[in-house]
């Protein structure tokens, strides 16, 4: 038993002094369990969070707006097969005039039942619900009531088809539906500019003449059953009505945006932590095989003492668990951090009314013992080896290593190069998986950096091709309907408008083959100055007449080209399918775009020219004036600011990004760090003998630094276009992952997304071989010459 | 060559070295006063803890004495800190050890280059090489070599860059006789040949007879030297 203790002694002694390289190895193996723990976590969090919500609250699995369906139709829906619950509303959007508040407001407006809601159950979080016959109450979706000082009891005024009604707001309220909620035109969440009000049903529908109809249909499917086959069903049944389409929970905004939130994170996780926990085995099988080499004739002493191969196995194995169990409590520390910061920033844009944030503990679990899996198997080899020593061999000094000539050998005495040189080159080319796994991980170093200081450059090249290029409206005005073009005169007689264009939005589903997608279309004359369509070499181009103009991403979804056909079946208000030529392609970053010629449109449905999106540019001067005028504009659906628009986007962007940014230097220079100072570390072991012999011999320190540091900073120098390689392919991989309906993510590789990787990744790499460089300056000369390695 | 008298190459004056453990002072030299003569070979002798090799390690400049003064001709060695002293390592001595310490990934040739690639006015390594009779060695690594070759390319790698003066700490310790007394007829060579001085410390005693002179160490002092009238060949040499 003491002599158990004894060595246990040994152990912490010997993880004590070599301190600094296990802190390094730690603060990697940290890193992966801190990216698990929130990836993971925080994904598994969002992911649990949402299922008690939606099952608690009742989330519907379709919905379908249309223009006006009758009572009726609910029965036959609801006899559908498959479908437990249906529930109908009336909405519309609205502008708002809040007291104190210069700029109109743009709402969503849905009626509330009388009895119990079924589906999408809102959670009153203040307040009270109206009364089912109120006529003026309402509640409010709870952070845009917040945003706007909008407490019950407060009023504010509504543009409600028309006529103007001053409204009473009696409570807050969160609902499955507006987790995340984005209004028409803008790119991020504005809790101030965009908001929800539930109104009671009977006195919204007598608003808009829907008394006896509805205009929105949420169905909830009874488990197991196809949500296509009901969509189709519901389609056919809902189609003389003016139907928009069904569509099902990856369709909705809310849904589909956690959604793919949730993939981003466990993407991440599936990313980075194997990076951080491959370069913890390799570290720690470098340092424990340096340990078990050095301290060869003590493993043999051990074993002529009595010690069984299995206490020397568990010996060494015991430090690779010390090095974990720092690693893993640093990882959890670093997890919970990131996790609540993570979480803070998705309390910003997503409102769940309950908080399953934190992280389960199932989770540390998982993550904490792969933490201890790696740095052991880490280990494993050494220990391994160490435990399988014969006694007599062990206490023998090794075998010195050999080294040949070979071809490489006279190409490096043929180049003249000097001597110190050649012991960096002869070490490496002696042992090369060593050299190769150290310029492996600091490669992955780069590239996490390439791969991470790209998006900046990706979104700025966005941000430019969206709001310079395509957009240079300042203001879009969305209608709730389709208007005549003479609408467009009205829009040029508001105060401070100076051009005015005129477009129309068609909602439709594009089919080629077994292959269809919704998209809408946008119908628009040639020669458009205020809204472009600006292909990705800055080209502006026009939809071709007679046919339509897809983006290359919706071409690719229809697998279809210039030349083939689709079918284009229109929903709501202008209805029909037709066959239409693909004319042109357009590469495009945002929206998953078609567009058709205005002229072309109208001979196809046969109708005069009509709009439903007025773009405007402004005099500045008049935005007040402007602003009060929307505020009046009947049937106006919504209205995005362009320049408030841009401003905000760039500005929740450059905080992300300055966020994500540092923390991937970090995690770039902790493994720098790790590999560099360890192989320093263990290079100065390996060669102290040697360096203090070219001591005596009269080379200066700088001279023998120049080995040590020679060494690493070639591997470092070596490993910068093997970073830049992998960053590429991993930023492809990102682009490629990220890309979604919404945007594609550009691959801008800029030579200062290189450089500043490098520039990283070498200063880290320098400044640790320099610590370990300091320790030169302590080599012993005098012991050198006496003893035998 | 024989020694010359009137030319100095190293002078040390009450030289005193203290390794002070806290506890116990240790004085492992305790006031040395000594000259060294060009072309002379001296072999120091004496029981472990004598003081030898803290004497070679402080002419060698690898050491700071606590008390006392050397001079490397005018040069006062117990003046110069430690850029001064690499300099001086680089410039004027050659050193070699009981463990060659030759680096093992370097050939004969390139072990010896290293010196040659610093040095003022070295030979060329073949040259070198050459002379300790290892020239057609010379492309082979440490580990392809035997323990006496090893010490003789340590040799050629010290005397390469014409070095005043040679130190060398148990060059035979660890070999076999035989073996050791090539290493010796390289150093005396090397000695006569290019008229380096050289201090030989050894634990072989029979070793002083090829020496111009011993010199006995005890407790940090010199105890006696002695002046070989009749040096014998190494050759001649049984220990």
């Amino acid at each position: 038993m003491t002599g158990m203790e004894a060595l246990d002694r040994k152990l912490l002694r010997d993880f004590r002094r070599l301190w600094a390289q296990f802190l390094a190895i730690s603060l990697v193996l940290a890193a992966g369990v801190a990216v698990l723990l929130m990836s993971f976590g925080m994904s598994a969090a969002l992911d649990e969070t949402r299922e008690t919500y939606y099952e608690r609250n009742r989330f519907a699995d379709i919905f379908v707006d249309a223009r006006s369906v009758p009572q009726s139709m609910l029965e036959v829906i609801g006899d559908i097969e498959g479908v437990a619950a249906v529930e109908a509303r009336v909405t519309t959007n609205a502008t708002l005039d809040i007291a104190g508040k210069s700029d109109a407001t743009v709402a969503y407006v849905a009626s509330f039942p009388a009895s119990e809601p079924l589906l999408n159950v809102p959670i009153l979080q203040r307040g009270y619900w109206p009364d089912p016959f109120s006529t003026d109450e309402v509640v409010l979706n709870a952070p845009f009531a917040e945003a706007n000082d909008l407490w019950p009891g407060t009023q504010f005024t509504a543009n409600l088809n028309g006529s103007k009604r001053t409204l009473t707001v009696t409570g807050w309220a969160l609902s499955p539906e507006f987790i995340y909620t984005i209004g028409p035109g803008s790119l991020i969440p504005d809790d101030e500019d965009y908001g929800i009000v539930w109104m009671p049903e009977r006195a919204l529908a007598a608003l808009l003449d829907r008394t006896g109809a509805f205009d929105n249909l949420s169905i909830k499917l009874r488990p197991g059953f196809s949500t296509d086959t009901v969509i189709d069903q519901v389609d056919t049944l809902l189609e003389p009505y003016g139907s928009w389409g069904a569509i099902d929970r990856t369709q909705q905004t809310s849904d589909a945006f956690i959604e793919s939130e949730i993939t981003q994170l466990r993407m991440l996780a599936y990313i980075l932590p194997p990076i951080f926990l491959g370069i913890t085995v390799f570290l720690v099988n470098m340092v424990v095989g340096r340990i078990v080499a050095l301290e060869r004739t003590e493993i043999g002493l051990l074993k002529a003492l009595g010690y069984s191969d299995l206490a020397i196995l568990f010996h060494y194995l015991l430090l690779a668990g010390l090095v974990a169990a720092v690693g893993v409590g640093l990882g959890f520390a670093m997890g919970s951090w990131l996790s609540y910061g993570m979480s803070q920033l998705y309390a910003n844009f997503l409102k769940f009314p309950y908080l399953i944030y934190a992280v389960s503990w199932n989770t540390y679990l998982v993550s904490g013992l792969v933490g201890f899996i790696a740095a052991t198997a880490g280990a494993a080899r050494a220990a391994w080896a160490a435990a399988r020593l014969a006694p007599a061999t062990a206490m023998s000094p090794p075998a010195p290593p050999r080294f040949h000539r070979n071809w490489l050998d006279r190409a490096l005495s043929a180049a003249r190069v000097s001597q110190p040189t050649m012991m960096i080159l002869r070490s490496l080319i002696r042992w090369p998986l060593r050299a190769a796994m150290s310029v492996l991980g600091m490669a992955l170093a780069v590239s996490i950096l390439v791969a991470s200081n790209f998006f900046p450059d990706a979104l700025e090249l966005i941000i430019d091709s969206a709001f310079h290029q395509s957009n240079r409206q300042h203001a879009v005005l969305f209608f709730n309907d389709a208007m005549p073009e003479s609408a467009l005169e009205e829009a040029r007689r508001l105060p401070g408008v100076l051009q005015v264009e005129g477009q129309q939005y068609l909602t439709a589903i594009l089919r080629n083959e077994h292959r269809s997608k919704r998209a809408v279309v946008e119908a628009r004359r040639p020669g458009n100055d205020l809204s472009r369509i600006v292909a990705i070499d800055g080209q502006i181009v026009d939809a071709p007449p007679n046919g339509i103009m897809l983006s290359q991403r919706l071409a690719h979804q229809l697998d279809v080209d210039v030349g083939d056909t689709v079918e284009a079946e229109f929903l709501g208000n202008r209805k029909g399918t037709f066959t239409l030529p693909v004319t042109r392609l357009v590469t495009q970053y945002v929206g998953l775009g078609a567009y058709m010629d205005q002229d072309t449109a109208d001979s196809m449905f046969q109708q005069a020219p009509q709009i439903s999106v007025i773009n405007v540019t402004l005099d500045t001067r008049e935005d007040d004036a402007f602003q009060a005028s929307l505020k009046e504009l009947p049937r106006l659906g919504g209205r995005a600011m362009m320049v408030e628009n841009r401003l905000g986007f760039e500005e929740t962007v450059s905080q992300n990004i300055l966020i994500t940014t540092t923390i991937y230097a970090i995690l770039g220079i902790l493994i720098t760090v790790g590999v560099a100072y360890n192989g320093a570390r263990i290079q100065l072991s390996e060669r102290a003998r040697e360096l203090a012999s070219l001591r005596i011999l009269g080379f200066t320190r700088g001279e023998v630094g120049y080995i040590l540091v020679g060494e690493i900073m070639l591997l470092a120098l070596i490993a910068q276009p093997v970073g830049w390689w992998i960053g590429w392919r991993v930023a492809k991989l990102m682009t490629d992952s990220f890309t979604s309906d919404l945007y594609a993510i550009p691959l801008v590789l800029k030579p200062d997304t290189f450089s500043s990787a490098s520039l990283i990744v070498l200063t880290a790499a320098f400044v640790s071989v320099l610590i370990v460089r300091r320790r030169l300056d302590h080599l012993n000369l005098v012991s050198v010459m006496k003893t035998r390695e | 060559m024989k020694s010359n008298a009137s030319d100095v190459v190293f002078r040390t004056k009450d030289l005193t070295k203290v390794y002070d453990t806290g506890e116990v002072k240790v004085f492992a030299l305790a006031g040395v006063d000594l000259k060294l003569f060009g072309g002379e070979l001296a072999v120091l002798l004496g029981p472990s803890g004598s003081g030898k090799s803290t004497l070679l390690n402080i002419l060698g400049g690898l050491d700071h004495a606590t008390d006392g003064q050397v001079w490397f001709r005018d040069l006062e060695l117990t003046k110069l800190r430690d850029r001064g002293l690499t300099r001086f390592r680089r410039d004027h001595v050659g050193f070699v050890f009981q463990f060659y310490n030759l680096v093992p990934s370097l050939t004969a040739r390139e072990n010896v280059q290293l010196v040659t690639d610093v040095a003022p006015h070295p030979m060329r390594p073949e040259e070198a090489l050459e002379r300790v009779g290892l020239f057609h060695r010379m492309d082979h690594f440490p580990a392809e070599m035997s323990g006496g070759e090893q010490q003789r390319v340590a040799i050629a790698r010290a005397v390469a860059k014409r070095p005043e003066v040679l130190l060398c700490d148990e060059p035979t310790g660890a070999l076999d006789s035989k073996t050791g007394i090539q290493v010796l007829e390289v150093l005396k060579q090397v000695n006569e040949d290019l008229g380096t001085s050289t201090i030989v410390i050894t634990h072989a005693a029979e070793i002083r007879k090829m020496a111009h002179r011993v010199i006995w160490f005890q407790d940090g002092k010199i105890a006696k030297t002695e002046i070989n009238e009749a040096r014998l060949a190494p050759s001649e040499i049984v220990w």
